[in-house]
């Protein structure tokens, strides 16, 4: 597949049936252009070639094209069942067969039992569970979702990505899976595509990308710092950077000073972003123990240490 | 329930008093028509023969030409809201302009088209030997001419509001856009939809210029409610009032039901 949207998107991607390519990349890289493109909601130049057929010669219904919407857009007039059933009774089925249909796989997504409420009576997680139903009621060759778990609860997320990885594993199509967290990418995909600024930075299999990130855009979605150094790049973990507000003495050669710019959260840990006084932006992760101890607060000047022997070096991959 | 005072300070006097003579300007005739019927001889006027003939005609007439905006004035609000097409401000433009339109002019221009030797008016007698003016038929026609810009422009707003991803989610599932429009767009546009309709059913109700023009006054045939009150009006003032009366009451009853069925809902 390679697609063109003009001045917003230009991406190439090969895989094979069963495959899950995770599309990852920051807030307005192309992710959900490349989505729309495939799904025939915007117009692109080029071929996506689905079984011998090039989807972009198809009218956007015609194309057996799952498609999971970021906030689901489920039909608010309709029950959970009438929205499942909903393909199979555009292309003809008869409603009886459909509505069966369409209760089997709420079945299959574990929420039969809302089959029929409306969506407004449904909570994210629910109706993010009857939108992949619905989806994948409409038999896609393509199975595209967008975003699924943004703007869930945290635990919600977690039970919806367990269980979405195993459905995904039984469907036999391609599926293309938008996210902004590299969880997804790295559970739940077979390759990851890293789209940045409308293009494709890298496409790779999760652990090439996460083990070896192609641009230090990649390494922050991947939760990593990357730093080149003349034909090399060379990647840390958060968690192996140490934090100390003086000078740290050691064995750590590698070592900034700077100035803390953000504390979130992350997990069960902080995570500080660091501005080194030379340049890159940092980030660690430190237990809130320490961080109250050292008093890590936005301003405060710290020291970011890094062992030798956990930082990974390989070639920059030529951009 | 008393309202906190404004945080912004008092609404100056300039702009109060203006807006107090708003609302005597468009009370107070209302309130005096009110104030002046002969309540004692209301019952007796109300049972005139007159009176439910052109009632009836009107109600008839103005709920058969809500139909016929339906018909026609769905397809086109959706054309007009879903549709990129070249020409389609204009055609907006156009369809709006009978809204602006004296409602004579809309009757004389009916005539010319429809009537006798219109130049629709003469091929459709010489074809089927019917023609429109001074019939029912032509009291509807008359009524969805002024009535339909208000359909259609209510219309296409509800559709306009309405999420189009919705029916790009039915594309992704199959639907065709006849399906689509079916089974998405008007569900979720149908508050909106009903409004316009009972916007362009009292515009009907009320429509007399165009109707009159177009129609003459025929008792029991094209004398609707608001010929009806303006020829009574010569003759006996009592009679005219108790006729408005009747079209006050069915008019802010239209506009109760609107306000609790539908304007206030999202």
């Amino acid at each position: 597949m390679r697609l063109t949207v003009p001045g917003r998107l230009e991406a190439g991607l090969t895989a094979a049936d069963g495959d899950v390519v995770a599309v990852i990349g920051p807030n307005g890289a192309g992710k959900s252009t490349l989505v729309r493109a495939l799904a025939g909601l915007v117009q692109a130049d080029g071929h996506a070639r689905l079984d011998g057929v090039n989807l972009l010669r198809v009218p956007a219904r015609d194309r057996h094209v799952g498609l999971v919407f970021q906030d689901q857009m489920l039909f608010p007039h309709l029950t959970a069942r009438d929205n499942v059933a909903f393909g199979p009774r555009a292309r003809g089925v008869p409603r009886a067969e459909a509505d069966a249909a369409a209760v089997a796989w709420l079945d299959r997504l574990g929420v039969a039992e809302l089959a029929g409420r409306r969506p407004r009576q449904l909570s994210g997680g629910q109706a993010q569970r009857v939108a992949i139903a619905r989806a994948l009621a409409a038999d896609p060759r393509l199975l595209l979702l967008d975003e699924p778990m943004a703007g869930l609860d945290v635990g919600v997320a977690t039970s919806l990505r367990l269980e979405l990885s195993a459905h995904l594993a039984e469907f036999t199509g391609v599926t293309l899976l938008v996210t902004h967290d590299a969880i997804d990418a790295l559970t739940i995909a077979s390759h990851v595509l890293v789209v940045d600024e409308g293009r494709v930075a890298q496409f790779g299999t999760p652990l090439e990308v996460s083990q070896q990130p192609a641009t230090d855009h990649v390494a922050r979605l991947v939760g990593l710092n990357v730093l080149r150094r003349g034909d090399l790049l060379r990647a840390f973990s958060p968690t192996a950077v140490t934090v100390d507000v003086q000078e740290p003495h050691g064995s750590a050669r590698n070592r900034w000073p700077g100035r803390v710019a953000a504390v979130s959260p992350h997990g069960g840990t902080l995570r500080l972003v660091v501005r080194t006084t030379d340049g890159p932006e940092l980030i660690a992760d430190v237990t809130p123990a320490a961080a109250t101890e050292l008093g890590l607060t936005p301003g405060r000047a710290v020291w970011l240490s890094v062992k030798e022997s956990s930082v990974r070096s390989y070639a920059a991959a030529p951009a | 329930m008393r309202t906190a005072p404004d945080p912004l300070g008092r609404p100056p006097a300039l702009l109060l008093v203006p807006a107090a003579l708003a609302t005597a300007l468009l009370v107070v005739p209302l309130a005096a028509m009110v104030a002046a019927v002969d309540w004692p001889g209301l019952p007796a006027q109300l049972r005139s023969e007159p009176l439910r003939d052109a009632l009836w005609l009107s109600l008839t007439t103005s709920t058969a030409a809500m139909l016929v905006c339906l018909l026609l004035g769905l397809p086109l609000a959706w054309l007009l809201a879903r549709v990129d097409f070249a020409g389609r401000g204009a055609l907006r433009a156009l369809v709006t302009v009978p809204l602006v339109l004296p409602p004579v002019v809309a009757g004389v221009a009916l005539r010319t088209a429809f009537g006798r030797t219109g130049v629709l008016g003469a091929p459709l007698e010489e074809l089927t030997g019917f023609s429109f003016p001074f019939t029912v038929w032509g009291v509807v026609l008359a009524h969805v001419f002024v009535s339909l810009p208000f359909v259609v422009i209510a219309v296409e707003g509800a559709l306009r509001s309405a999420n189009p991803e919705y029916d790009a989610a039915a594309a992704t599932l199959g639907a065709s856009r006849w399906t689509g429009f079916r089974r998405v767009t008007v569900p979720l546009a149908l508050p909106g939809i009903l409004a316009g309709m009972v916007l362009g059913w009292a515009r009907s109700l009320g429509e007399f210029g165009a109707t009159i023009t177009f129609n003459g006054n025929y008792p029991g045939r094209t004398q609707t409610m608001p010929t009806l009150i303006y020829v009574t009006r010569q003759a006996d003032q009592d009679a005219a009032l108790a006729l408005s009366l009747v079209m006050l009451v069915v008019s802010v009853a239209i506009l109760v039901m609107l306000r609790d069925r539908w304007l206030v809902t999202p």
